[in-house]
């Protein structure tokens, strides 16, 4: 079990940091600009998980509908932009409200339910989302909705250019992460894990438990739909996969993988599944069957997920 | 002095070729669809296009080939990633494949902006027919619309007064009808949008037979399809109400999955196993022989593009940084067809023929589609005159 | 109103309620009894189509390949469980989820690997290949209502079971408090085991029985297992009366809305409009009707546990 303290700065979050940060101007030096479009995406990825691992790992809430708030902030920048407003100072903003709507609607009805109900009735709402935008034609059904450019930002930032979009996406997340970091240690997260961990007795102590929750599942929802604004850019295109209850799994998968509770369990979750998936796919069709075995090897010796072992080390140790 | 002299000729020789040297491999980037329900289709066109190459000595135009394959899993936001991966990491010199159109709309433009050619094995969306032409997009296909076009002249000429129309709700499905009823002229007595993904049509069924049409036209890809086709023989309504449906829902591999209750479906296609031409002779025997089954229209679609590609390399004498020439040789389409008759129009989609199969099953037990007549002769797409490229 | 048209229509969403229910009984006795989200079971559906196409490529007969695909799979989801599932009883659900995940993933690939990526053959015996006449005016197909028949029947052998034998009462005891049942002695291990095997025996029928009518390809059991899960749901965790009062609102709701509801909006709105919002509402029918029994009855309709 987590503790109730989560450090934002372990050992290896300054290293990291540096690290990311001279990324692509070593990708660049030897020129293999592919990997740095490859670390944007896994660093978008990151902030998704662990925006659903706020909702599971400290919330308790386990959410089979977040790639609806995922997808919800990407159509929102592509929709804006195909009605002619393509300002990030806008779109992004706006984008992310809409998704923390959306969430306040969904998180309003499901917190009415408890367990293997709120997962069903979560994706039933987002289920609900993915067929209304494949029969919309006018913002592209099933084949998407494409991107006339990336969002505008103006001051000299060009986000067409890899780099400068890498450093958009690294600077983001690493906010985002501080910010989950400061709101699991401030009293609103350490209310939330005592409510993960017995919600009677939080209710009888006198919390508004319903009121927390539904804040925690706002804003989950609103830091979702900030990475769809990432992906969205990434891609250029915004598609109904990102709102298929397969990427919902997806999402849920990397959490677990990682270590749900973990500060950073979302973070390491993306980057080991997405790395895997991208060096198993290089050698074999059949990668699928690589990366099924190498998440049932981490059920069974890291049970608690990946970041579970580095404590159990650290407590033998 | 003689060394001078013959130094000189070489360097006069270097200059001449302009320091343009001719490439010493071709590097081919192959995008499709090879896990999942539907991976069946991309593995047909990986099949054919690698039986081309080999069937050239393992090379295209001269140079050899390397083919990096990826799969895109149906997914666009995957493919997106792979597409950059091959241009950035692999520097592949084109790219092929792309069975799904939302894959298609999700790399096409990273290619087109790379200055990168890409020759589609399949999609070929009304978005880069029409005014979204490019000069960087060819196809050995057929537009979207191009079998549902003949499907609805077929009907229309077969003289099937009323009919009832399928396809799941999502743009394709209703592109694929509107197709359709550019065609055909009769009543259009009952529109039926199926949810996508759907298993289950004995509703649909069962309201069609009220219907009462005369024939019904039904567009339902992949799996959908296969569902359909067998549900659609278990009520019974084979008997009464024929089905009509584009190539690719009568194909091998539906064939394979459904087996004798699909015998008598009529399909339109470009493309059919027994069309008379040395080419698809050679194409049909080699494929089987290599894979141990007949190929399906994707497999032909595939084979012309390794086809299209060597015959463009070759006419550029392995020349790939011109990308003016390489482009006119493109478009040239200086190679035999296994369709036949193959043009391409300025907006470099095939201008070609349409036929009417029918599923049989011959003398030897074997059930396959037959040749019946030609439904469109030499047909441009629908989009192309509103294409400004020249 | 042509009522021979609603009529058929009645007969389909039975029918499509039936086909659900052979899978979700499993699904919600695994989940009731050993508190296990199971996602792999539709993995064990697919398992059950191909062994059954498998069979009757050499057999020739149904019967035999549904029977053996019966006992094979039951053989096959009983060494999952002994060997691999069994470890996960005492984790949390999500760690269930995460290793059932990785389980569709190895077997839809494995089974891609062995049997490759080609739709199967599986086609109705020749003699319920097409349709009876029920009564003068309304011919349905032979080979729905043996479905209609073996989903009936299972519902009464299931009911049978559970509710008036010895081994009924434990997985009911299972069902409801599975500390008191261990702590009255039952044999937890064995029963688990013979659950699980039964649950996959039920799939694996629904999986051959479909076979004819479904494509016959990997992947086929994700599209079908969140309707099962839909079903569940609705009916209560752990509740075969659940199950089949769930799957059979499911198979209704779905079939009808399907073709009632686009056809009543074209009466009242415009034919483009009705057109593009009937499909799309009649899609997430479903998910509405599962969410509005969840607010009315946060735990379904009939929950096993008090």
């Amino acid at each position: 079990m987590t503790g109730l303290h989560h450090s934002l700065l372990p050992r290896f979050a300054l290293p990291a940091l540096a690290l990311l940060a001279a990324f692509p101007l070593v990708m660049q030096a030897i020129d293999q600009p592919f990997y740095i479009v490859l670390a944007s995406r896994i660093l978008i990825f990151a902030l998704a998980a662990s925006s659903l691992n706020l909702l599971i790992g400290f919330g308790g809430m386990v959410s089979f509908g977040h790639a609806a708030f995922f997808g919800t902030g990407a159509y929102t920048v592509g929709i804006l932009m195909v009605h002619g407003v393509d300002s990030a100072w806008i779109a992004w903003p706006a984008a992310v409200l809409v998704s923390a709507l959306v969430a306040l609607l969904i998180g309003a009805i499901s917190l009415h339910t408890r367990g293997v109900y709120f997962i069903m009735i979560t994706l039933a709402f987002a289920q609900m989302i993915y067929y209304v935008f494949v029969s919309l034609k006018a913002y592209g059904g099933d084949d998407g909705l494409t991107l006339a450019s990336r969002s505008q930002v103006g001051l000299g930032v060009d986000l067409e250019s890899d780099i400068v979009f890498y450093y958009v996406v690294l600077a983001i997340v690493a906010a985002m992460l501080v910010l989950l970091g400061r709101l699991v240690n401030a009293r609103f997260g350490r209310v939330l894990q005592a409510i993960r961990e017995n919600e009677t007795r939080a209710e009888a102590v006198g919390f508004p438990v319903y009121r927390y929750k539904l804040a925690c599942f706002v804003i989950g929802g609103a830091a979702a739909g900030l990475a769809g604004v990432l992906i969205v850019n990434q891609n250029g295109l915004a598609s109904p996969n990102l709102l298929h209850w397969a990427q919902s799994g997806m999402l849920m998968i990397m959490v677990i993988l990682g270590g749900v509770g973990f500060l950073y369990g979302g973070v390491l979750g993306a980057v080991v599944l997405l790395l895997l998936e991208e060096t198993l796919s290089d050698y074999t069709i059949h990668w699928q069957l690589g990366v099924g075995l190498v998440l049932l090897a981490s059920v069974l010796f890291a049970p608690n997920g990946l970041l579970s072992l580095a404590r159990r080390r650290a407590a033998g140790g | 002095m003689r060394l001078t002299r013959r130094l000189a000729a070489i360097l006069a020789a270097a200059c001449m070729t302009g320091g343009v040297q001719a490439a010493d491999q071709v590097k081919v980037g192959f995008l499709s669809t090879l896990s999942g329900p539907s991976a069946v289709i991309g593995l047909d066109i990986r099949d054919a296009f690698a039986l081309a190459v080999k069937l050239n000595g393992g090379k295209l135009g001269g140079l050899p080939a390397q083919v990096v394959v990826a799969d895109d899993q149906m997914n666009p936001d995957v493919a997106k990633q792979l597409v950059e991966k091959l241009l950035k990491r692999d520097r592949v010199d084109l790219v092929t494949g792309i069975v799904f159109t939302n894959v298609m709309l999700a790399v096409a433009p990273t290619v087109f902006e790379s200055k990168t050619f890409l020759i589609s094995a399949n999609s070929t969306p009304a978005a880069y027919s029409g005014e979204g032409c490019s000069p960087w997009f060819f196809s050995t296909s057929w537009q979207n619309d191009g079998v549902h076009e003949a499907g609805g002249k077929f009907m229309q000429d077969r003289g099937y007064q009323n009919v009832a129309l399928v396809a799941p709700n999502y743009p394709a499905g209703k592109d694929a009808l509107t197709g359709f009823k550019r065609f055909y002229k009769g009543t259009v007595i009952d529109e039926v949008y199926t949810k996508l993904g759907q298993l289950d049509y004995a509703a649909e069924l069962a309201q069609i037979r009220a219907a009462r049409p005369d024939a019904m036209y039904v567009f339902l890809p992949g799996g959908m399809g296969v569902n359909f086709v067998k549900q659609y023989v278990a009520s019974g309504l084979n008997k009464t109400i024929p089905l009509v449906g584009p190539g690719f829902s009568a194909d091998e591999d539906l064939i394979k999955a459904v087996g004798e209750p699909m015998v008598g479906m009529y399909n339109t296609s470009q493309w059919a196993h027994d069309l008379d031409n040395a080419a698809n002779k050679r194409f049909v025997t080699e494929f089987q022989k290599a894979y141990g089954r007949l190929p399906t229209l994707y497999a032909s679609q595939g084979y012309d593009a390794a086809q299209l590609i060597d015959a463009a390399i070759r006419d550029v004498k392995g020349r790939l940084e011109d990308s003016d020439a390489l482009r006119k040789a493109l478009r040239a389409a200086n190679f035999k067809s296994v369709r036949g008759d193959f043009k391409l129009n300025v907006n470099g989609v095939p201008i070609q023929s349409y036929y009417l199969r029918q599923v049989v099953k011959e003398p030897t037990g074997r059930i396959t589609n037959k040749l019946q007549s030609t439904v469109l002769s030499a047909h441009p797409d629908a989009y192309a005159s509103a294409c400004k490229l020249k | 109103m042509d009522w021979i048209l609603l009529l058929e229509q009645t007969l389909n969403g039975l029918q499509f309620g039936l086909m659900l229910f052979l899978l979700a009984a499993g699904l919600t006795l695994v989940f009731g009894i050993m508190d296990m989200i199971n996602l792999a079971h539709g993995s064990l559906y697919m398992v059950g189509a191909y062994l059954a196409a498998t069979l009757i490529a050499y057999t020739g007969s149904f019967t035999l390949a549904v029977l053996g695909a019966l006992a094979g799979t039951a053989v096959f989801g009983a060494l999952l469980e002994v060997s691999l599932l069994r470890t996960l009883y005492q984790r949390d659900h999500l760690t269930q989820v995460l290793a059932t995940f990785a389980l569709i993933l190895i077997l839809n690939e494995g089974t891609r690997m062995i049997w490759g990526s080609q739709a199967l053959l599986l086609n109705a015996p020749e003699a319920l290949s097409g349709p009876v006449e029920l009564f003068p005016g309304l011919t349905y197909p032979a080979y729905r209502l043996l479905i209609i028949g073996v989903g009936l029947a299972v519902a009464v052998a299931l009911y049978l079971l559970v509710a008036h034998t010895r081994v009924g009462m434990l997985v009911r005891a299972g069902a409801s408090n599975r500390e008191m049942a261990l702590t009255m002695g039952v044999n937890v291990k064995r029963l688990f085991t013979a659950v699980f095997a039964a649950g996959a025996a039920l799939s694996a029928l629904a999986g051959a029985l479909l076979g004819p009518l479904l494509a016959v390809q990997v992947g086929m059991g994700e599209s079908i297992l969140i309707l099962a899960f839909v079903v569940i749901v609705i009916g209560g965790i752990g509740s075969i009366r659940g199950a089949l009062v769930g799957a059979l609102l499911v198979g209704f709701v779905d079939t009808v809305g399907r073709t009632l509801l686009p056809m009543s909006l074209r009466t009242v709105l415009p034919p483009a409009v009705a057109s593009n919002l009937g499909p799309a509402l009649a899609s997430i029918l479903i998910y509405v009707l599962m969410a509005a029994v969840l607010l009315w009855r946060p735990q379904g309709l009939f929950p096993a546990r008090g």
